[in-house]
């Protein structure tokens, strides 16, 4: 029980997570029909709904601030979609701030914290106070041959509907239609769209007649405002038996079929049979034919999708891991089986089997990948409320429009994206987006544009995001950067300007004179573009003077497993993302030379930056100077970074052979000079532990099979160190956050 | 063996039910739940097994509970099931319905578990809560 408990508990917080984003997708389709005048009642019950399935849960599972902001907003809500209060601006900037603290709340049930939350309390006291709003006139009635049975079975807000369309003098449609029980959610979601543009269905009902064990009648209770013919003609297609309900002759005598809705009370007590009359022809028989208790396997109809927690796919992916470091010493044994020349048969089959094996672990690897994937319109959706939120109080007029939300990522970088895009998002509207007296004094459209996509490319997926106001300013982000010491004043005027740019990721370096609302918390792209990195992605930026900017995001699809160049430097091994590695190619020590104190050689006709990891990493002399910089350098520092491999035989130190690796982070190079290239090999990343965090450089470390571990190298924080604007040469990557300033 | 739908579009829901009843001493003895996440898919699983009860939200998509007591209530072959209707109760107006078209008890919503395990018992015993009884099934 305690078990199941848990587990239900957990069941809850993710269906509540869910339930708050699809909220947020639904206020979004609310605030776009209000802009446009045409709301969709329907939406504002699946807020009702949704809100209402939450106050449910909550209860159950004694989450009290998230029951009372929903028992506050059902209220709300319910007069908004029974029509006692109008759907205006003010009534959905509520909405859309209780999304906001639907999402705290979740945190601080997820963290186990049960502190009030002060923002939740006074929106639910704002609620409370908004609850008691001016009511609206109830729709008047109008008078129908309706089977009393009929409303028997409606729901509040579905007799509401009723009355409303009714009030709106639409006329009232029965449409009779037999679905196949296998097929029914196709068939009616075909129905649907079919019947949406022409009026609303109010509600659906099962005959119990015409049906057999695989089919079901219903009667649907539509209201439309074109005429019988033409919704005949609309829905042919359908199947559907229409028939129009006939309005009550005002004058005519009273039955106990008209029924005036205006006043009607519910049918009590069912005759002693159970039966109520219905709006169907008397009932048939039911043919449905009893099967045996318990003898029918067909029962487990409903669950198609299973939640399951991202932790155990780790885990699953953790095992994979080991397996494919077991693939790469069984690999090493075929082929000393085979080139032993002994036994060769057996030798044959054993490579089979490995290779059948490997093939296996592929796909096993792969599968696990995918159910990892998420589609980015997860985080989007939390974009566009923001976008919402912040050009409403910055008072700008901006049009957010979004591609490829479908595109999928690792549902943990999902996670971690919403903070750093977030951020973006703040900067665009809040430092690129102008004014609308300043885009009319500009001549540019007052409603500005951003623009959001997402691509897949190749084993990445790119996201950019592109505003349309005033650019950086470059001149003021130099003397900004020259101000605080970021750059010397030497240095500025070399500078491109494509590396002035740059200079917006480093910390303390803000163009923007004083401190905004929105952006100007003390965050700033540097930790954006920190946090991304953690990611193993790059951001870069592009920006033109009063022509708009625009931040690229490109990003690895998953982080649980990345195919890498094992290499050796000295006699330790690293590990290089095979993302970031362009080409190997042999170092030839005459052609090196040193430009501006940086060692170079040229590649194909384009210099190349080098970056000795022997020297940078301290291992020249064996580890025998002590350092200056805390780097560890050995052995005894005890860290992962000093792991030696004992267990392998010393490099033969008399081959000089050296290669160049060449890496490329978005559009920059840098030739890392290594010993020798071991292979290429799947790893699974681990993380160094939190007394090497502040190390830059390093990815993490891997377990390389044969007890070997490798640390994985960082590229794009290694390019990034390298060919820092006025940066130091060559400087240690040991970092406490601030160092640059 | 006693067998019993539980038609609730709400996954956790679903789940809480399940662990309330099968966690219950009074029930245990062979118990079935078969979840249905939606009006349309009881209607799919009612022809297919006998069932002892119906336990059925109101506010669902599509088909509410109410209209698939009113089914259940008319249909030959599944009118003497037991039905149990959960539900949050914002108004009497839902409860009175259910309990007029034939359903045996109202639950509402939140519950707990020994609320539940009681609405079950007396339900497949044939008891019902009356339509206006203030009492019925809430504790």
């Amino acid at each position: 029980m305690a078990d199941s408990g848990d587990r239900a508990r957990e069941e809850f917080l993710s269906e509540a997570q869910e339930i708050v984003e699809g909220l947020g997708r639904d206020l979004l389709a609310l605030d776009e029909g209000l802009r446009a005048s045409r709301l969709d009642p329907s939406l504002i019950n699946d807020v009702f709904r949704a809100v209402h399935t939450l106050k449910g849960l909550a209860g159950l599972f004694g989450a009290t601030r998230m029951a009372s902001l929903s028992h506050e907003l059902e209220e709300l809500l319910d007069k908004l979609r029974l029509g006692k209060v109008d759907l205006t601006a003010a009534v959905l900037d509520l909405l859309f701030r209780s999304v906001q603290l639907y999402g705290l709340i979740l945190q601080a049930e997820k963290e186990g914290r049960d502190q009030v939350i002060p923002q939740v309390d006074e929106l639910v006291r704002e609620l409370h106070r908004n609850a008691d709003g001016a009511a609206v006139a109830s729709p008047t009635s109008s008078r129908y041959e309706l089977d009393p049975s009929l409303l028997a079975v409606l729901t509040e807000y579905e007799e509401h509907r009723l009355r409303a369309n009714i009030a709106q003098g639409l006329r009232l449609y029965r449409l009779r239609v037999q679905f196949q029980l296998a097929t029914i959610d196709q068939a009616l979601d075909e129905l649907k769209a079919m019947a949406k543009p022409h009026g609303e269905i109010i509600t659906y009902l099962p005959t119990g007649a015409g049906a057999d064990a695989d089919s079901i009648e219903l009667d649907i209770l539509m209201a439309s405002a074109i005429p019988v013919d033409e919704l005949r003609r609309a829905l042919a297609s359908g199947g559907v038996d229409l028939e129009e309900i006939p309005r009550r002759s005002s004058s005519g005598p009273s039955s106990l079929s008209q029924v005036e809705l205006e006043r009607s009370s519910p049918v009590y007590a069912p005759p002693p049979s159970g039966r109520v009359p219905s709006l169907a022809p008397p009932l048939h028989p039911d043919e449905l034919i009893a099967g045996p208790k318990g003898e029918l396997g067909t029962l487990r109809s409903v669950a198609q999708t299973v939640r399951v927690d991202i932790h155990k796919l780790d885990h699953l992916m953790n095992i994979v891991g080991e397996l494919s470091i077991v693939r790469t010493s069984m690999a090493r044994l075929v082929e000393r089986l085979r080139a032993a020349r002994i036994e060769r048969d057996l030798a044959a089959d054993v490579h089979r089997l490995q290779r059948t094996f490997e093939r296996h672990l592929e796909a096993m690897q792969q599968g696990i990948l995918e159910v990892r994937m998420v589609p980015l319109g997860q985080v989007f959706d939390k974009l566009a409320r923001v976008v919402r939120q912040i050009s409403r109080e910055a008072d700008k007029l901006v049009n957010l429009v979004i591609t490829g939300a479908e595109t999928e990522v690792d549902k943990l970088i999902v996670e971690e994206l919403s903070d750093p895009l977030m951020h973006m998002m703040r900067n665009a509207i809040d430092h690129g987006i102008e004014t609308r007296s300043e885009r009319e004094a500009v001549g540019k459209p007052a409603l500005g544009t951003i623009a959001l996509n997402a691509f897949q490319k190749g084993n990445h997926v790119v996201i950019e995001i592109e505003d349309d106001g005033r650019g950086i300013d470059t001149t003021r982000l130099l003397e900004a950067s020259v101000r605080r010491g970021v750059i010397s004043p030497d240095d500025a005027r070399s500078i491109s300007r494509s590396e002035i740019l740059t200079l917006i990721f480093i910390p303390g370096v803000s163009t923007k004179r004083e401190v905004s609302e929105t952006s100007g918390r003390g965050v700033g792209m540097d930790v954006v573009k920190t946090n991304i990195s953690k990611l193993g992605g790059v951001i870069d930026v592009q920006s033109e003077a009063g022509i708009g900017t625009k931040m690229t995001v490109t990003l690895p699809i998953t982080l649980a497993i990345i195919s890498a160049l094992v290499v050796m430097v000295e006699d330790r091994l690293f590990a290089i993302p095979l993302a970031n590695v362009q080409e190997a190619v042999v170092l030839d020590p005459g052609a090196v030379r040193v430009i501006d104190g940086r060692e170079v050689v040229t590649l194909r006709g384009s210099t190349l930056q080098l970056c000795r990891l022997a020297r940078l990493f301290e291992l020249e002399s064996q580890a025998t100077q002590p350092t200056t910089n805390g780097w560890p350098t050995s052995a005894t520092s005890g860290a992962p970074g000093s792991v030696s491999n004992d267990a392998r035989p010393a490099p033969r130190k008399t081959s000089t052979r050296q290669y160049v690796v060449v890496t490329a982070v978005g559009a920059r190079r840098l030739g890392l000079v290594v010993g020798t290239l071991v292979g290429e090999q799947d790893v699974v990343i681990k993380a160094l532990g939190p007394s090497l965090k502040g190390v830059r450089g390093f990815a993490g470390a891997s377990e390389l099979g044969d007890q070997r571990i490798a640390l994985v190298i960082d590229a794009p924080s290694l390019v990034d160190e390298l060919h820092a604007p006025g940066g130091e040469r060559i400087r240690p990557l040991i970092a406490s956050r601030g160092s640059h300033g | 063996m006693v067998r019993i739908l539980l038609v609730e579009d709400s996954t956790a829901m679903r789940t809480y039910v399940r662990s309330a009843l099968e966690g219950a001493p009074e029930l245990n003895d062979d118990l079935e739940i078969v979840e249905a996440a939606s009006g349309f898919d009881a209607l799919r699983l009612l022809p297919r097994a006998a069932y002892d009860l119906v336990i059925t939200d109101i506010n669902m998509p599509d088909i509410n509970g109410l209209e698939l007591v009113r089914f259940v209530r008319q249909s030959e072959r599944h009118r003497e099931i037991p039905l149990l209707i959960i539900s949050t109760q914002s108004s009497d107006r839902d409860r009175d319905r259910g309990l007029a078209l034939g359903a045996n008890w109202f639950l509402a919503k939140p519950f707990t578990p020994e609320a539940l395990r009681h609405a079950v018992t007396q339900s497949l015993s044939g008891r019902s809560s009356q339509p206006g009884d203030a009492a019925g099934g809430r504790f």
